[in-house]
């Protein structure tokens, strides 16, 4: 396999909380190729956010500990590294977000062309390194501004919105929630970053708009072979805009797969069980009533040792009950965390 | 569109505003047991001679029809004669407004100037050891009683360091008088000397009513800046890396001077309450001098004269500060 573009391993983190810490993420792995398109599946509460936080450097200040794992990107150590330099030569710039909500991730008193040009004032892929001013003095040269605003026209236009000039003089309360995300897709494409963080991107959209946005975040991750993170609750939206897909459960990574692998031959008992309770039509042998999992996801200030999932699956061990499985290969691309996987008879 | 009908809809509630003012302030003057003709007409007045002077003014006469001629006359813009110096209370108000005008302006811009930044840094520094001074600094502007403060500034600063004056609004003559207000004209005649005289004339005053106003500035704005900097888009742009300063001066600060400034239209209610005990401390010539003389001559048509003037002025600083609020919050006009 060819470098890996963003390498997180063993990732553990808490939040202190008035019980006690809350172990959200728990020896975490999730490794991306450059121009891969990955889901990170789970269920709420799974850890999927904080993981996709921690990358992008927003875990709430104060309550947040990390006890262990790296964040490689491109080799670098996004946890290692002065804060500073990752934000001014990384964040906004080779590591970009859509937000889960953009309703609220818009700032309500500019207007979004303000806001867009101040992200190109700053991380324009035109910028280098201008004097050392003050941020609030910091001059915005003509010559780039006018170049900078071209590039937003012309992806206003990729992203498929009307009247590019009309909407940057708005408030983003005056347009609507797919253009709003639209918008928020442009500002991470902007950029022009090696790998986009998408957190649920169209889980506050209507169902309508929400495959129209999926299908213009994998159009231009392709078009312009960026990386994307896609975080999501639903299969089916990875099914459509995936490369690969890595499963997570309460906090660790349990299989990591290519996509066609992934919903053909499942190994790890937890994704199968998750692919089973998908509803399906019966001509494709789908079962009447859907089958939930057994059990609940345990409390993050009570995890069980071992495989968190062992209390809710049949095939549990001692073994299990006491130590993590190691990462297994099954095939290129295919790693599972499992000792007693259901492979292909 | 919408802004020029929240400014004339305030407009028009000036007229009920006031009218309920009149009526309090004039039965308050006539409940409490003072009676101005006895003081007008002085120590060794003979009963008769009282009463006739009683008749004289009018006032023997029903409340209610005193009450129903002070608003006819107040329709002619005549607010009748002050009992003692003679002079029409109307014109007194006027030449004395600016005075006033000038020393809450001062105050207001040199609480937010303090205020603000404070809230903001202490917001940023929750709970450290600034944040905490902050507040014991805030809480004690809030209590400190501003003639006290008054006095020990004079004390210090006039009497034994010597950089400021006793009281007073400039030495000499001043500039020549265009708006009234000596800052705005000395500067708009360029007049440094009267410019220099009249910033130190007015820093004790304008400190001392601006030390509890910046407290609650900067209260307001420590709530409004903690709210904001867990909102999405502060995750958001601190996400995309853009420079900490920018999103503190700029994005947050912007959101959360949104509560503050329609609090600071309310200060403005009290600083006019404020200076007037503040201008006689300092023997500032403005309206709050004027209301204290007058309180304590049992003037009362000055009283009233004076209150209706503050009034009027706190509704109209407060639509100013509605009008700011458009222009700060976009989503408030639709």
């Amino acid at each position: 396999m060819s470098e890996l573009l963003l390498d997180v391993e063993n990732l553990t983190l808490g939040f202190r909380t008035e019980r006690g810490l809350a172990r959200i993420l728990d020896g975490a792995s999730l490794r991306i190729a450059p121009g891969q398109v990955m889901g990170l599946v789970g269920e709420s509460g799974c850890g999927k956010t904080t993981l996709a936080r921690a990358i992008l450097g927003v875990l709430p200040a104060g309550g947040a500990r990390i006890d262990g794992g790296s964040i490689a990107f491109r080799g670098r150590d996004l946890l290692r590294e002065d804060p500073a330099i990752v934000a001014r030569d990384l964040r906004g710039r080779a590591i970009t977000f859509i937000p889960q909500d953009p309703f609220s991730s818009f700032n309500p008193v500019f207007t979004i062309g303000d806001q867009m040009m101040d992200l190109m004032k700053w991380k324009s892929p035109r910028r280098k390194g201008e004097g050392r001013w003050p941020a609030l003095l910091q001059p915005y040269p003509r010559a780039r501004r006018r170049a900078d605003m071209e590039a937003v026209l012309e992806m206003l236009a990729a992203v498929q919105l009307p009247n590019p000039r009309a909407i940057l003089r708005k408030y983003p309360h005056e347009v609507s929630g797919g253009q709003r995300q639209r918008l928020m897709i442009a500002m991470a494409l902007l950029p022009e970053p090696d790998l986009v963080i998408a957190d649920e991107p169209t889980t506050a959209l209507d169902v309508t708009i929400q495959a129209q946005i999926l299908g213009v975040i994998r159009r231009l991750a392709t078009e312009r072979r960026v990386a994307v993170l896609l975080t999501t609750h639903d299969l089916g939206s990875a099914w459509e805009i995936c490369d690969a897909v890595t499963v997570m459960y309460a906090g660790q990574d349990v299989e990591s797969a290519p996509i066609d692998a992934f919903f053909a031959a499942p190994a790890h008992p937890y994704t199968t069980r998750l692919l089973e309770s998908l509803p399906r039509a019966p001509e494709e042998g789908g079962a009447a009533d859907v089958g939930g999992i057994p059990g609940e996801v345990p409390s993050p200030l009570a995890q069980p040792a071992g495989c968190r999932f062992h209390p809710r699956c049949d095939r549990a061990t001692e073994a299990c009950r006491v130590v993590r499985p190691e990462e297994t290969q099954l095939a290129a691309g295919h790693r599972l965390r499992c000792y007693h996987p259901r492979l292909p008879a | 569109m919408k802004r020029l009908e929240l400014i004339l809809s305030r407009l028009l509630w000036l007229v009920p505003t006031l009218i309920g003012l009149g009526v309090i302030t004039f039965l308050i003057s006539h409940v409490i047991p003072t009676d101005p003709v006895a003081i007008l007409a002085g120590e060794n007045a003979t009963a008769e001679q009282i009463a006739a002077l009683r008749r004289e003014l009018g006032f023997d006469r029903p409340l209610p029809v005193q009450l129903l001629a002070y608003f006819q006359d107040l329709l002619r813009g005549d607010m009748g004669v002050s009992l003692f110096s003679q002079q029409p209370i109307a014109e007194e108000l006027a030449t004395r407004l600016p005075a006033t005008l000038e020393l809450t302006f001062a105050a207001v811009l040199l609480a937010s100037a303090i205020g603000i930044p404070l809230g903001v840094v202490s917001a940023l520094r929750r709970n450290s050891a600034i944040d905490h001074a902050l507040r014991v600094v805030t809480v004690s502007g809030l209590a400190i009683p501003s003639f006290w403060l008054a006095i020990q500034l004079q004390y210090l600063f006039a009497m034994k360091v010597g950089i400021a004056p006793l009281n007073g609004r400039i030495d000499g003559f001043g500039p020549e008088p265009l708006t009234g207000m000596m800052i705005l004209d000395s500067l708009l005649q360029a007049d440094w000397e009267s410019l220099g005289g009249a910033l130190r004339h007015i820093a004790l005053p304008a400190i001392t009513l601006a030390l509890p106003a910046a407290a609650t500035i900067a209260r307001f704005t420590r709530a409004g800046v903690l709210e904001v900097v867990t909102s999405n888009y502060v995750l958001y742009e601190c996400a995309m890396g853009l420079p900490g300063a920018l999103v503190t001066w700029k994005y947050v600060l912007r959101n959360a001077l949104i509560s503050t400034v329609t609090q600071i239209g309310l200060i403005f209610g009290v600083l006019l309450s404020g200076a007037v005990v503040v201008e006689a401390v300092f023997d500032w010539p403005g309206l709050g001098a004027f209301a204290v003389i007058s309180i304590i001559q049992s003037d009362h048509r000055a009283v009233m004269g004076f209150t209706l003037w503050a009034g009027a002025i706190f509704v109209i600083v407060n639509l100013i500060v509605d009008v700011l609020h458009t222009l700060i919050d976009p989503r408030s006009t639709r």
